[in-house]
């Protein structure tokens, strides 16, 4: 049997208060395995993150990655069906996964003695995956229960679903993450097993663990059980670059429903543009809390809102989108909630925020950072997250971006990305109900 | 924010099974009665700047008069709208300002108040909770906000259908007790609760020894000592009504309540009475949930429902033991037309529950499962806090832990099989269906 070397790159001395202390190896099979040590509790986490996502697929089969991430539990050649979260509580854990628009992450979580039992499971599943039909179909027939549940009968997100729609024309981050429903339909194993083939692979995933753990020991673990999975073809990103957009998109939802609601939508930069740190700060001076712009001016001041918010979705590969969104209250017209949304976007576009409105802003993105790491699923997801969309070290680049950026800067980028040219509108229309039984 | 994830299930385990949790070796808290009579709890966790803290107070919706339904709910709300000396605006501009949060919940049993500060800024969170605890104004016109902001809020729940169907289950389980009334209220109530009312909640519920503070964070005994002193010397007791014992509906037979709305699935509950939280069975009917319905995927209900048949994503059953009474319930999702089956499925598992003794290995797995994953449950300073709070409030004592551990473990699978046949019932239920009620063609 071939001897895998692992390769000890970095070990990072702390540079701010914030440095993560992270060990990073890779094996020779290309997969990279990120450690944080952290002895407060006696519990862990082991996740495998893949790099594929709902923008990997294809027009026609969109879902794929979502619904391999559900056969990822239905059992392999080795492990029957419905051994994998079994096996796992018997231990007194749990695991989950999730899937996005550009990877797909599965975690356990154990009490740090038992943390060396995922390691086998997940290499086992990492490749030897059943995809029959007597294992899919059932499952897919789940995955269309969730996107009921989520999306059809849930009028607020068929709002985000048609306003992504709308806004991207041709990226693939026009679909949404679960999938068409006609497109669900007609899924099948021979669909799953090839994508399985082409994305789960050493060289396209990360173990991240954080928790009370030695590195050394579970680096040991994990290259025997996952030295010996071959390295899988190189796989080669097809750019998918947004073209130009012209002008204001509207779409309209009209569905059963009592409030009528808004959400709209600007094409921005991710957050490796410099411009994100900026994004970063106005969407926390609009919406963070109750002292928030947004807030204040809608919900408790004009009082035409039972909730108003935005938030900067810079966390891609490719650059995606700032939201702004509000419920109309009770007997309110949307038409003045959208005036009033758009009110608060045009003060921040003509004169800079305070001093301490930006302040206040960086100390919250501070302290939520300092909040995190109080949970080692949180600190794992924010070091994986980091290293799908342009690696875990920008953990660091990122406050200090943050501390950087100044109020005409927050001034600036609102004016230069939250215009019509951008924007992309949903409005939810609420339908009265016929009858009742 | 919408987020733009799916994750394959929907709650997670740790959630479902509240306040469980096993052999623990030594004290996770100090635990003392100060003189005005607040239970302080304390555990000093150094490794990270932080201090949380959990203030509950026994002055949940069970407290509601009748046709106030939503008036403890609306006290709790306005306890960071405005105190004697500072406005909304001051709270939460204060708090916000140093990346802290400071929070208010009602809930049946008791309100719960959280504070979370970075260890620089705990004397300016102690202060801000103390004042709103024990100074708020309820301006008038801060009233009329939230009453407005809340009545928004009831009309947009009913576009959740999950959230309808649940209302309309506790309606039915708890006859005409609060724990059946919607905390938030309805559109009547709330219009009928006046300052008065509110001022005078406020008075007959916050004492100090009616109330349990957690703290848990980078201060020591000393430390937490002066701030209490510093920020709460002002709490004086007094003497706080009790709680009723509940009723629960005293009709036999199935009742069958169907909400018509035009939406793909059918959301159903079907469920009925339970048990108090300090009732003996309570253990046994643990397990006992965890295999029907409350174990995830390791449960009777996913393994047939879902894995086998594909009829629905989220499908589990969950134990409500509040302090005076309980439910049970079995929730799920199916297409329309999937519902008679699905329903059919349910009470096929119940029943096999209450005719045949669960199996070895699942009696030990799901065992090890509730007293293994103890760990967990205290693994963040925000957990632990409102942990040692529920502990106190529900009386579960000192060594509860420990007790935890001993009590799971002795269930065997006659007492899992004497508690099915007590508190199941195939015949005596609630059933709730939320959805296209012509494509259901329901056969209920």
């Amino acid at each position: 049997m071939k001897k895998f070397i692992l390769s000890l790159l970095i070990v990072l001395v702390p540079l701010s208060a914030f440095a993560l202390p992270v060990k990073e190896y890779t094996l020779e099979n290309g997969l990279k395995v990120l450690i944080l040590e952290d002895h407060k509790s006696p519990t862990a986490t082991f996740q495998v993150w893949y790099r594929v996502g709902s923008m990997d697929e294809t027009t026609g089969k969109t879902g794929l990655s979502h619904l391999l991430e559900h056969m990822m539990f239905k059992g392999t050649q080795l492990h029957g069906p419905k051994t994998f979260s079994r096996t796992i509580q018997k231990a007194g854990g749990v695991d989950n996964a999730f899937t996005t628009r550009e990877y797909t992450a599965y975690f356990e979580l154990l009490a740090s003695d038992r943390i060396g039992l995922p390691i086998g499971l997940e290499a086992d599943r990492m490749q030897n995956l059943v995809l029959t039909p007597e294992s899919v179909l059932p499952e897919r027939d789940v995955v269309m229960e969730e996107r009921r549940m989520r999306y059809e009968d849930d009028p607020q997100n068929l709002v985000y679903e048609e306003v992504v729609a709308a806004a991207f024309k041709n990226h693939p981050y026009r679909w949404p993450v679960i999938g068409w429903m006609s497109d669900l339909k007609e899924l099948n194993p021979g669909d799953l097993a090839s994508y399985y083939r082409k994305f789960y692979a050493p060289n396209n995933a990360v173990i991240v663990v954080v928790g009370d753990v030695t590195p050394e020991d579970i680096v040991a673990k994990i290259r025997k059980e996952f030295g010996k999975v071959p390295r899988g073809q190189e796989i080669k990103e097809a750019p998918a670059v947004e073209d130009e957009q012209y002008g204001e998109k509207k779409v309209y939802v009209r569905k059963e429903a009592e409030l009528p609601y808004i959400l709209s939508v600007y094409k921005v930069p991710d957050i490796m543009a410099e411009d994100g740190f900026a994004l970063e700060v106005l969407s926390s001076i609009l919406s963070e809390g109750r002292s928030s712009r947004l807030y204040n001016s809608l919900v408790y001041e004009k009082q035409v809102a039972l909730s108003a918010w935005a938030g900067y979705d810079g966390m891609h590969l490719d650059p995606f989108l700032f939201y702004t969104g509000a419920t109309a209250a009770r007997g309110k017209d949307i038409a003045d909630v959208e005036k009033a949304l758009l009110e608060e976007i045009g003060k921040i576009q003509k004169a800079p925020p305070s001093e301490r409105e930006v302040l206040k802003a960086k100390n919250q993105i501070e302290a939520s950072f300092v909040m995190e790491q109080d949970s080692n699923y949180m600190r794992a997801r924010t070091i994986g997250t980091f290293e799908m969309v342009g690696g875990w070290r920008l953990i660091d680049k990122y406050l200090d971006g943050i501390r950087k950026v100044t109020a005409a800067d927050v001034r600036r980028v609102a004016e230069k990305y939250l215009v019509k040219g951008r924007r992309t509108t949903g409005i939810l229309v609420p339908l009265a109900r016929e009858k009742h039984g | 924010m919408r987020m733009p994830r799916v994750s394959r299930a929907l709650v997670g385990l740790l959630l479902v099974l509240f306040l469980t949790g096993p052999v623990y070796a030594g004290k996770i808290a100090e635990r003392e009665v100060l003189d005005n009579g607040l239970v302080l709890l304390h555990a000093e966790k150094g490794t990270l700047p932080i201090v949380q803290v959990v203030v509950v107070i026994n002055a949940g919706s069970i407290m509601d008069p009748p046709g106030k339904a939503g008036l403890s709910n609306l006290t709790a709300d306005l306890l960071n709208e405005g105190t004697e000396k500072r406005s909304a605006k001051d709270i939460s501009d204060a708090i916000e300002f140093v990346g802290g949060s400071l929070s208010v919940s009602g809930g049946d049993d008791f309100i719960t108040l959280k504070l979370s500060v970075l260890k620089k800024d705990v004397d300016l969170g102690l202060d801000l909770l103390s004042d709103i605890i024990l100074h708020p104004a309820f301006r008038d016109e801060e009233i009329q906000r939230r009453k407005a902001i809340i009545l928004s809020a009831i009309l947009q729940e009913k576009e959740d259908p999950g959230a309808v169907a649940s209302k309309a289950f506790s309606k039915a389980v708890f006859d005409d007790h609060p724990y059946g009334w919607p905390a938030e209220g309805t559109e009547e109530s709330i219009q009928g609760i006046t300052r008065g009312d509110i001022v005078d909640f406020h008075k007959s519920h916050y004492f100090p020894n009616n109330a349990i503070m957690a703290v848990v964070g980078d201060l020591s005994g000393d430390e937490v000592h002066a701030l209490i002193d510093r920020y709460f010397k002002g709490w004086k007791k007094g003497e706080a009504a009790r709680g009723r014992p509940a009723g629960y509906r005293q009709e036999h037979g199935a009742l069958v309540i169907k909400v018509d709305k035009d939406i793909t699935q059918a959301n159903i509950i079907l469920g009925h009475r339970g048990v108090a939280r300090d009732n003996p069975d309570y253990y046994a009917l643990s397990v006992m949930n965890y295999i029907l319905g409350g174990g995830g995927f390791a449960s009777r209900l996913m393994d047939n429902i879902r894995d086998n048949k594909g009829l629905s994503y989220d499908v589990h059953s969950s134990l409500s033991a509040h302090r005076y009474a309980g439910s049970f319930e079995v929730v799920l999702q199916t297409k329309n037309r999937s519902a008679n089956t699905a329903i059919a499925e349910i009470l096929r598992e119940m029943e096999r529950m209450r005719k045949d003794p669960v199996g070895d290995k699942e009696l030990a797995d799901a065992k090890a499962y509730m007293t293994g994953s103890f760990p967990l449950r205290l693994d963040s300073n925000s957990k632990l806090a409102a942990f040692l709070a529920a502990v106190e409030y529900y009386g579960l004592g000192q060594d509860y832990v420990e007790k935890y551990g001993r009590l799971i473990t002795a269930v065997t699978k006659e007492d899992i099989l004497k508690v099915a046949r007590k508190y199941l019932d195939t015949k005596d239920f609630v059933l709730v269906v939320v959805g296209n009620i012509k494509e259901t063609a329901l056969e209920y």
